[in-house]
């Protein structure tokens, strides 16, 4: 293959948080009229790569090329003025606005401070035209749009920039197949008059139609690059993966015992669109999928966060409709994936999130606090007391009080939303282990992971979610990383 | 490790007995320049008699700001207590039917606008603002516009001043701080309160009651300016369709001073009632110096500011640990 001059070159990249290394080591470049998939796991450094790209983060180490001269952007502004345009799985639209205001936001043509109101529709409008869609109308707000419409919006307003290299982040996922097929189509559109895509995606055989090649990122390094015409997705599946489970994990055999949790054709209004399991006691049961199936939302619908549309749940035989507060009372526990934000109430003491779903109507202060106090030597917390805001600790201690929180309301059947997620590695290993002796003590785990060795390590048994719709959960052992992978992206196991 | 621990000591103290210190202050200010007449007995008891009205609706509005709410009606709500009051005394009844109608009117208030913030979700801020206005025209529109003079009953001597002991309306106010000081400590109710305010997505993942809780605390909140209504019908024997315009403002400032903070999760009854004495005393004080009227809303002002200012510090201190 000649070698053209490529648009953007990417080399030696890297990025360092505090001693953990989200980048070590990236390199790719891109044609012009190509589209380039860039796969990887959660996790292996993608959103730090697209930051650095985008300008939001500077590197450690490494240079990057537009067009042969060197492109180091200070911020997302100048990298958008050097025309590397990024469109985000969540679109930043403003609703209120209409579909021209939106296209020129930013760019808007003036004379003399005043905007030039003809000028900016025709720019909008001849945005639209070449991507062949002139008959979005111009002057409605762009929150009346559908999402497909409003990211083509957001792609127009790429190209009325002057945009020469577009980054499409997981466009796909929250598209209708239909939907879909179309944006497939206008991003060959786009490439055959010349741009540069670089197109990230989860979902291999849409990477394998769309791209002309690929690199594969994995713990922060490109891995792997080349012709995708000479690959399948089995192939980069196995690419994405490449490592191996070590002795991080802890798995005691178990005997199982009665059905604890049993989920019947569950449809959420936010998802899943239909999942039923089963779970028993003493038994720890993972949930793989990508990010956007649907695999929070299914924890959320069953503890009564999120509203049902359809289907059952019943927690130790109560088939009622649950609220957060009746899930409670049964025996059963949520730890949010969003520690932060939802989990934990950070200016709070470590007591009232340690006890608040299980106070009685009239509360011993001193009670709570030997308690609590009790609760943060068994959980091994360090804190200076039961009174600190729970926001001053470390993330992994913080977790342990999240975690805590399940244990001391006596939950049975324990819902887990990324339970390591945020935790350094030694963290980890503890709440592995946790795990583990929570099983053997006959609680029942269902755990939402996005990082497969994780599951493969602690689960007794794996489901895998892909857009909404949850698969059998088989035993560990018949399962691959490599196969969840192919699950997980739809495409036949 | 002994030079933080230090700090972050200092710094709780400062916290709890920060507004205390600040009254402190203001008293050995003005003791200092009016010790004559700032210094008495029935000065004292004046300044508690001023502080029962603000006292006791800031401490319905300390549950409402605790639980991240805010209600700006409170000022109009005692104006509509008041004329309630009087209507119900013209009309023959008994005072203490007259002085249950106006608080239980007062609490329907409260409950109209948690209605509206829980079921319709609408936000805080304007929903009372608009009730502000509605029942001051509501109080209005009952009494005529006029002032209404019922005949003498005992209510009217809930807030006067005798020769010994403090009035009524002081030890009201007392007790009802201690009962709402129990509430926020001791019931399951008090630790929902914070919850919400603090982080209401986990208070509802931890199974708490949101719509329930915030709803209960705009009816208290109402239920306690009514009370407070109560108490400025007593003050001025009559039932006024314009009084307290503008006193939620000085009864937020009284919560603020106190410690709370707007964004929720944080307030205490002895704050409150230490941030209302704080705007009396400097009221009173500035009066005892013979100072206009608008040096001491300058004066007041300013210490809402400098509280303020200093939680912020406090707070990004604390950040910092």
């Amino acid at each position: 293959m000649p070698e053209i001059a490529p648009r953007l070159r990417v080399s030696g990249i890297r990025k360092s948080f505090g001693a953990t290394a989200a980048l070590a080591g990236v390199e790719f470049s891109v044609a012009p009229g190509e589209v380039h998939a860039l796969v990887g796991e959660n996790g292996a450094g993608k959103s730090t790569l697209m930051k650095i790209l985008s300008g939001a983060l500077s590197p450690d180490a490494g240079s990057m090329e537009l067009d042969g001269r060197p492109y180091a952007p200070q911020d997302p502004l100048e990298a958008r003025q050097a025309g590397v345009v990024m469109v985000h799985q969540e679109l930043a639209i403003a609703p209120h606005l209409t579909v021209a205001q939106n296209i020129v936001l930013g760019a808007e043509p003036t004379r003399s401070g005043l905007l030039r109101h003809a000028a900016a529709r025709r720019a909008a409008g001849e945005a639209l035209a070449q991507l062949d869609r002139p008959d979005i109308p111009l002057d409605e707000p762009a929150g009346s749009l559908s999402i497909a419409e409003q990211q083509l919006v957001e792609i127009a307003r790429a190209l009325a920039l002057g945009c020469r290299v577009l980054v499409l982040d997981e466009p796909t996922s929250s598209l209708t197949q239909a939907d879909a097929r179309n944006l497939f189509a206008l991003v060959r559109r786009l490439r055959d008059q010349g741009q540069s895509v670089i197109y990230i995606s989860h979902f291999l055989e849409e990477v394998q139609a769309l791209s002309d090649r690929y690199t594969v990122l994995r713990d922060g390094a490109s891995v792997a690059f080349g012709g995708t015409a000479g690959t399948n997705p089995g192939e980069l599946a196995r690419l994405m993966v490449g490592r191996q489970v070590d002795e991080l994990y802890a798995r005691t055999p178990r005997a199982q015992g009665e059905v604890l949790l049993s989920v019947n054709a569950l449809a959420g209004a936010k998802g899943p669109v239909s999942a039923s399991l089963e779970l028993r006691r003493g038994e720890v049961l993972g949930i793989a999928g990508l990010v956007g199936a649907g695999r929070s939302e299914l924890l959320r619908a069953i503890f009564g966060l999120d509203p049902v549309r359809s289907g059952s749940v019943s927690v130790h035989a109560s088939a009622a409709p649950g609220s957060p507060g009746l899930r409670w009372r049964q025996g059963s526990g949520f730890l949010s994936e969003d520690r932060k934000r939802e989990g934990l109430a950070l200016g709070l003491s470590l007591e009232s999130n340690l006890t608040l779903p299980g106070l009685r109507p009239w509360v011993r202060p001193a009670a709570l606090e030997a308690e609590t106090a009790d609760w943060i030597r068994r959980l091994g917390v360090r804190a200076s007391g039961p009174l600190q805001a729970v926001g001053l600790l470390s993330g992994g201690n913080q977790q342990k009080i999240a975690f805590g929180r399940l244990l001391r309301n006596g939950a049975d059947v324990l819902l887990l939303d990324e339970p390591t997620r945020g935790v350094d590695i030694g963290a980890k290993q503890n709440i592995y282990r946790l795990i583990d002796e929570l099983a053997c003590a006959g609680k029942a785990v269902l755990m939402v992971s996005s990082y497969l060795p994780e599951l493969m390590g602690t689960c007794d048994r794996i489901a895998v979610m892909c857009r909404g719709v949850l698969g059998p959960a088989l035993p560990v052992s018949e399962w691959s990383e490599h196969r969840i992978m192919l699950a997980a992206a739809g495409a036949a196991a | 490790m002994s030079a933080p621990t230090k700090s972050l000591g200092s710094r709780r103290l400062l916290t709890s007995f920060g507004p205390l210190l600040g009254l402190l202050l203001v008293c050995l200010l003005f003791a200092a320049l009016r010790p004559a007449t700032f210094i008495s007995r029935d000065n004292f008891a004046i300044i508690l008699q001023q502080t029962a009205v603000i006292g006791i609706s800031a401490l319905g509005m300390t549950l409402v700001i605790i639980a991240g709410g805010i209600d700006l009606s409170v000022g109009s709500i005692i104006g509509l207590t008041t004329v309630v009051i009087a209507l119900l005394l013209q009309q023959h009844r008994p005072a203490w039917q007259a002085l249950l109608g106006g608080v239980a009117a007062a609490s329907l208030c409260g409950a109209f606008s948690g209605l509206l913030i829980t079921r319709l979700r609408l936000l805080p801020f304007v929903v009372t603002l608009g009730m502000m206005g509605t029942l001051r025209g509501v109080a209005k529109g009952l009494a005529g516009e006029q002032p209404i003079y019922p005949d003498d009953t005992w209510i009217n001597g809930l807030m006067s001043l005798g020769k010994t002991g403090l009035p009524g309306g002081v030890w009201l106010m007392l007790g009802l701080s201690a009962a709402v000081a129990l509430l926020l400590r001791h019931t399951r109710f008090g630790r929902h309160v914070f919850a919400v305010g603090s982080n209401e997505l986990t208070a509802r993942l931890c199974g708490v009651p949101v719509e329930r809780v915030k709803l209960l605390v705009y009816v208290l909140g109402a239920g306690f300016a009514g009370i407070g209504g109560v108490l400025q019908f007593s003050y001025l024997t009559c039932g006024d369709p314009t009084t307290g315009v503008g006193l939620e403002l000085n009864i937020i400032a009284a919560v603020v001073i106190g410690g709370a903070s707007l964004s929720g999760g944080q307030g205490t009854v002895a704050g409150t009632l230490v941030g209302a004495l704080i705007m009396t005393v400097v009221a009173n004080g500035c009066t005892k110096l013979g100072l206009a009227n608008w040096v001491q809303e300058i004066v007041t002002g300013g210490i809402i500011i400098l509280a303020v200012f200093l939680d912020f510090l406090r707070r990004r201190g604390a950040e910092r640990d």
